[in-house]
Formats: structure tokens, C-alpha cells, sequence
């Protein structure tokens, strides 16, 4: 079994290569926590993309049923199809429609599939998929079909801790957050984003980016995907580097998303210039 | 050693399962630790743990437990080999009875790995001197530890300089983090119904009822399910409040934006609940007590936030309430009173429990259960405000001073 090493476009900490390594080895589902803009989601699409395998995603709302993920039962279309005569109402095979999971059963070969946000549905969503996930197989009520999968699948899960999810559900997962990254692990995802761009550009922002995010009192702040942001707006821009933090942040709209975040941000960069004119 | 970090994990309050062991020593019967310390921290993290929150524990108990091996660490490593090699071939063996097995290696083990250290201990004394000591890491700062075990991946810190770091104390549930944690905390209030709902399509039901009515439609409405809790808070603002006031905002917010309740009413007081609370912060526009006790039925519930520290004379004497010339009852007394008509209510102190042991917090936890202002003070909450267990004894109380002139 090759080990997870990220690749060249997603860059992982060790502790997180690990823990993809032992989901897929031990065939459980990965829960991957995190600050929002750490690439949660992005990191199922880069497994597919390391192992050369598929992606099945399932975005999940607030509607969202746990079986929507395995099948859909259309009675609606067969209700109409009876009462104007259309096709062969009696075969109900023809009215399932497997949902991502289902799908990634059903498949041959390995698959990664993605549960993006399962804290987003009802609380016993989680408990509904308990069996489904522990054996990869389910039944069909409407048809009596089983679907089993041929391959275990590697099950990806992203939570934004909105809800707490059941107990029974987090044993059966391995368990992995995304830590903010620090500056040279950071460092080493801009310039995957930005390969071309000049050093002391990037440097220059990840200085300021820091100095942001080291400000009491944010809301919300800045992460990895308003970073790389930022950095193509002031490419653009041509702005030059070593005025960044004297200019007052230019394009501080696409860091901060909350107005008194804005205002906490300037207040405090504006004392910082004032007394460095001042000395 | 490994049992030993196992029960130190409990001990701490870390909800490690014999399930999730087990899955451990198959993760490292499977060898994806890559014989190192750091991968066994790793693979040990991800599988045992399954919440940011308890990052911090592990990590401490991580470094407790390890701390003495380090210098023997290639060592341990080919004694985990060693033991490992047995489970492999248990494999086809019913998990139960492999379990029992796993667990007398186990045993096994620790008692030889004991022994080892023992004698290691004597030997380098030195080396393990130094790496007792000290509660922060000395390993972080070098980068690396002696015994030349590293990250894999090209970082250069140890595990236990990982470990010993603490990198997640923040992430600790007895700390509120933000609006949206207590929001998701209040939503476990919510309970839904169906009563006196509005009524919606069937979908399921109706194409049964059709089916049966030989394809004629036959339409079946159901009532919608919606909240069905209805929370008063009643918030002290002011004076010894200050410090908190953010905190309480933040509580504040969270409950009118995330927390789904049929109905919310929010009223403020200062110090303590008197004749009449205030709908605004300012205290500009009064509302009877009297008549929110008469209004309200019982199956509301009550949240007071406040910290309880007030001047003995504002909770018992009758002319506590600096607001009121006329004499009534005392703060006690009204406080009694709203516990005793509404069974499901509590109180949130932002102040540690530390501080509750004496004064008027004191006497008010003795008429409202009182908990914490931080996440697991509100989990607790919310558990108790879901189904309420007062002691008979307690209910009395509370009905006597109720009836308090």
C-alpha cells in the first residue's frame, strides 16, 4: 500500500498523511475537522487524485436524509408514469437511483467518496449511516437488491462542528484536525498556488497575513484560501511589498468578510504606522 | 507501557473505547506507525481520539506517560515489533477472544518494559534526568531528540516536543470559544412536534393512499414539525457584570440567531430579579415580574445569566430592590418564584465554581441549579434543562421561600 504524501498541488502536514494512511489501511471513514479555508474539502478531491481513483462527493444540507446518499426512490415519476401509461410501471429497478454513496458501492473499482458538511443534516443523520458505512453494503426495501461494495471505499467526512456528532459514529472514524498551518508549511502552500510569484511579494504578505491574524478581537479570521486570495489581488495590482502594512492593507476586503472585523483590523495598523511616523 | 497509556488516557477523561485500542493495535499490527515514536503518536491520535477538545489531554498524557522512554525509545520500538508479531497471526480469531489476548500481551509487555526501564534508569541517568525535566519541552527548542527519532516528512520535531507543546489547550471544551459553539450548544434544547403545526403534503403516504384508492389521487396532509421550546432569559447587567459582558452577548446573540425556539424573551435585571425586570439594558421600559409569572405557563424555560455576587442585604431584605421605594418581597424571594413556577430553568454563572461555595451565589444555587458559563457548563445545562431532576428536598425549599412574605 503506497503512503499518502499529498501532491504537488496539496500540501499536507505529516499528522494528516498519517491518519489518511490509517483510514484506508484499517477501511474507515476519515472525519477531517477544521478552521473554515483549511482545505477540508480539498483534501478527499487530492486522495482521488493521488491514488488515480475516482470522486464521488455528497454534499450534504439541512434537508439532507442518510438515504439520499445510498438510493432515491422516485414514486412520484412512477405515479405519473401509471396513471398516463408511460414505460413499465411494474419494474421498480427502473425508479431507484443510487445516490454517491450507493454509486461508489455499486463501482468495481476503489472510489473516494466525500460526505462534505454532514454537520450541516439532522442530528441522527450521522447514526443512520452507522450500519451502511460499517458494512458497505445496503438494501434496497423497494426492490429487495442488495448493493455491497466490491472495494471498500475511502470515505472522507468533513465537519464544521456545527453539531456534535453521535458517539458511535465518532468511534467507527479516524479522527483528524486541520491545525492552521504555521508559516513554513504555509509558506510552501502559497507557492504551490503561486509559483511565479516574486519572493519578497510573498514574503511581505505572509509577514502582514500574521501580523492580521495576530489581531485580538477578529470574528472571523483570515485563512489559507483568503491568503491565497489576497496574494492574486495584490499580483494584479502590482502593489509594492515592503508598503504593504504602511498602506493600511490594501484589498483588506478579501481577508476580513465582517465589517467590525475590518474596523478592529484598521484601527489597530493605523495606531502601528502613527507611531512608527512618529519615531 | 502501552496499557498503562491506555488507562492514563480514562484517567484523564479522554473516552478511549477497548474498540478504539483495538483498532489501534491493528493500525500498528499493520506496522503504519513506520517504527517510529512520532508515527506511533500519530496513528495513537488519530485513531483514539476523535475531537479537537481532547488534543490537549492527549497530548499530556502522551508526554507523561512517554516522557521516561525516550532515551530507550529503539528499544521500545522493537519490543512493540516483538508483541506485534503475535496478533498478526490471531488474526482469524473471533475479535473477543483476540481481544482477551491483546490484552494479556499487553500486560505482558508492560511488565517486561518496566523492568527494562528500571535497569535503564540506572544506567542513564543522566539522559533521563534531563528528559524529566521540566514541565515545558526541552525538546522543542532543539528541534530533535537524542535518541534520533524524527517526524517523517521532513519536520524535525519529536513527538514528544509535539506533545509537551500543547498546541491544542485551546481547543479545550471547559473554554467558550465563539457565538457559533454556544449556538450549537442551545440548538440541543430545541425539541420538535407536531402539534397544532400547519399542515403539508404527504408525499409517501399520499402515493400509498392513491395506490390503494385504485390511482385516484388521494391527497394526505400531515402537520408540519416544528420547535416547540419556549425559552425566557433573563440577563443581570451591570456593576460586577462587566467583565462578562461580552461573554453574555455573545450567549445573547447566539440564542436569537442559531437557536430555533418557538419563542425567545429576553429581559434584563440588575443584581437580582426583583418586582419587575427591564426589557432593555438601560432599564427604561419595566415589566412586571408578577405578571411574566402569571402570563408564562410552566413548560417554559427559564435561563438566568448573571454571577450571583451581590451585597447579602440586596437578596434578603425586603427593601433590597435599589429601584423600588415601596418595600416587597425580597430577591430571594422572587427568585424562588420563578423557580418555582418554571421546573425547567437554571442559572449561568460566567464566575468559576470555585466562588460558589460561600456568599449569595451560595444561596441562589441552592434555589436554581447553577452552571457555568463555558461549553461544558452549557452542555451540562442543556442536559439538565431537558429533563429536570430536582430533589424533593430542594423543591420544597424553593416552594417555601416562594411563598416568603
Amino acid at each position: 500500500m503506497q503512503s499518502f504524501t499529498g501532491t504537488s498541488e496539496y500540501i499536507v502536514s505529516p499528522e494528516l498523511a498519517r491518519a489518511v494512511d490509517v483510514a484506508v489501511a484499517l477501511g474507515r471513514p476519515l472525519l477531517v475537522k477544521g478552521e473554515p479555508g483549511t482545505g477540508k474539502t480539498l483534501l478527499a478531491r487530492d486522495i482521488a487524485r493521488f491514488f488515480n481513483t475516482p470522486l464521488e462527493r455528497w454534499h450534504v444540507k439541512s434537508t439532507t436524509k442518510a438515504v439520499d446518499g445510498l438510493y432515491q426512490y422516485d414514486a412520484v415519476r412512477r405515479l405519473h408514469d401509471s396513471r398516463f401509461g408511460d414505460g413499465e410501471v411494474r419494474d421498480i429497478g427502473r425508479y431507484i437511483t443510487l445516490g454517491p454513496l450507493g454509486r461508489a458501492f455499486a463501482r468495481d473499482e476503489r472510489l473516494v467518496v466525500l460526505i462534505d458538511e454532514i454537520d450541516k443534516a439532522d442530528l441522527e443523520f450521522p447514526n443512520d449511516l452507522l450500519h451502511e458505512l460499517d458494512t458497505m453494503s445496503f438494501t434496497i426495501p423497494e426492490t429487495g437488491a442488495t448493493v455491497s461494495a466490491r472495494q471498500r471505499p475511502i470515505v472522507i467526512i468533513t465537519s464544521n462542528n456545527e453539531k456534535e456528532l453521535p458517539d458511535a459514529f465518532l468511534r467507527r472514524c479516524v479522527f483528524h484536525w486541520i491545525d492552521f498551518p504555521d508559516r513554513a508549511l504555509m509558506t510552501r502552500i502559497v507557492r504551490v498556488h503561486h509559483p511565479d510569484a516574486e519572493e519578497r511579494l510573498l514574503v511581505g504578505a505572509l509577514e502582514a497575513f500574521y501580523a492580521l491574524r495576530s489581531v485580538d478581537g477578529l470574528r472571523k479570521p483570515p485563512s489559507t484560501s483568503e491568503l491565497i486570495d489576497w496574494i492574486s489581488a495584490l499580483r494584479h495590482s502590482g502593489m509594492d511589498p515592503a508598503k504593504l502594512l504602511g498602506a493600511g492593507l490594501p484589498f483588506i476586503g478579501t481577508l476580513l468578510k465582517k465589517e467590525q472585523d475590518i474596523d478592529t483590523a484598521q484601527r489597530r495598523f493605523n495606531a502601528t504606522t502613527a507611531r512608527a511616523g512618529r519615531s | 507501557m502501552f496499557l498503562e497509556f491506555f488507562y492514563n488516557l480514562r484517567a484523564r477523561g479522554v473516552p478511549v473505547t477497548t474498540h478504539t485500542w483495538l483498532a489501534l493495535v491493528d493500525a500498528l499490527a499493520r506496522g503504519l506507525h513506520n517504527n517510529t515514536l512520532d508515527g506511533f503518536y500519530q496513528v495513537a491520535r488519530c485513531i483514539l481520539i476523535q475531537s479537537e477538545a481532547h488534543y490537549d489531554d492527549f497530548d499530556r498524557v502522551f508526554a507523561e506517560t512517554f516522557r521516561g522512554v525516550q532515551a530507550d525509545a529503539r528499544n521500545l520500538l522493537s519490543q512493540l515489533e516483538e508483541w506485534l508479531r503475535d496478533p498478526k497471526s490471531l488474526e482469524h480469531l473471533d475479535p473477543e477472544l483476540r481481544a482477551q489476548l491483546a490484552a494479556m500481551d499487553l500486560e505482558q509487555l508492560r511488565r517486561e518494559l518496566l523492568e527494562r526501564l528500571e535497569q535503564q534508569k540506572e544506567r542513564h541517568d543522566g539522559g533521563n534526568r534531563w528528559v524529566g525535566t521540566g514541565g515545558t519541552s526541552p525538546f522543542g527548542t532543539g528541534g530533535m531528540n537524542p535518541a534520533g527519532i524524527r517526524v517523517g516528512g521532513g519536520g524535525s520535531r519529536s513527538a514528544l516536543a509535539v506533545a509537551d507543546a500543547r498546541r491544542f489547550r485551546e481547543f479545550r471544551r471547559d473554554l467558550v470559544l465563539d457565538t457559533r459553539q454556544i449556538a450549537a450548544a442551545l440548538r440541543r434544547l430545541r425539541r420538535l412536534t407536531r402539534d397544532d403545526g400547519k399542515l403539508i403534503l404527504d408525499l409517501g403516504e399520499t402515493i400509498d393512499a392513491t395506490a390503494r384508492n385504485c390511482g385516484d389521487i388521494e391527497v394526505v396532509m400531515n402537520p408540519e414539525r416544528h420547535a416547540d421550546v419556549r425559552l425566557l432569559l433573563l440577563l443581570d447587567v451591570g456593576g460586577s457584570m462587566d467583565p462578562h459582558a461580552e461573554l453574555v452577548s455573545r450567549l445573547f446573540s447566539a440564542a436569537h440567531q442559531g437557536g430555533g425556539f418557538k419563542e425567545l424573551r429576553s429581559y434584563y435585571f440588575h443584581n437580582c430579579v426583583y418586582q419587575r425586570v427591564f426589557a432593555d439594558a438601560a432599564f427604561t421600559k419595566p415589566v412586571s415580574t408578577a405578571e411574566l409569572l402569571k402570563t408564562l405557563d410552566s413548560k417554559w424555560t427559564v435561563v438566568l445569566v448573571g454571577d450571583a455576587y451581590m451585597h447579602p442585604g440586596e437578596l434578603t431584605m425586603s427593601s433590597g430592590d435599589w429601584w423600588e421605594s415601596a418595600r416587597g418581597p425580597s430577591g430571594l424571594t422572587w427568585l424562588a418564584r420563578l423557580a418555582d413556577r418554571f421546573p425547567r430553568s437554571a442559572w449561568l454563572n460566567p464566575e468559576p465554581p470555585s466562588l460558589w461555595r460561600s456568599g449569595t451565589i451560595a444561596e441562589i444555587a441552592r434555589v436554581f441549579p447553577m452552571f457555568q458559563l463555558t461549553l461544558a457548563g452549557l452542555d451540562d445545562m442543556v442536559r439538565h434543562l431537558r429533563r429536570p431532576a430536582l430533589s424533593s428536598e430542594r423543591r420544597n425549599r424553593v416552594a417555601t421561600l416562594a411563598r416568603g412574605r
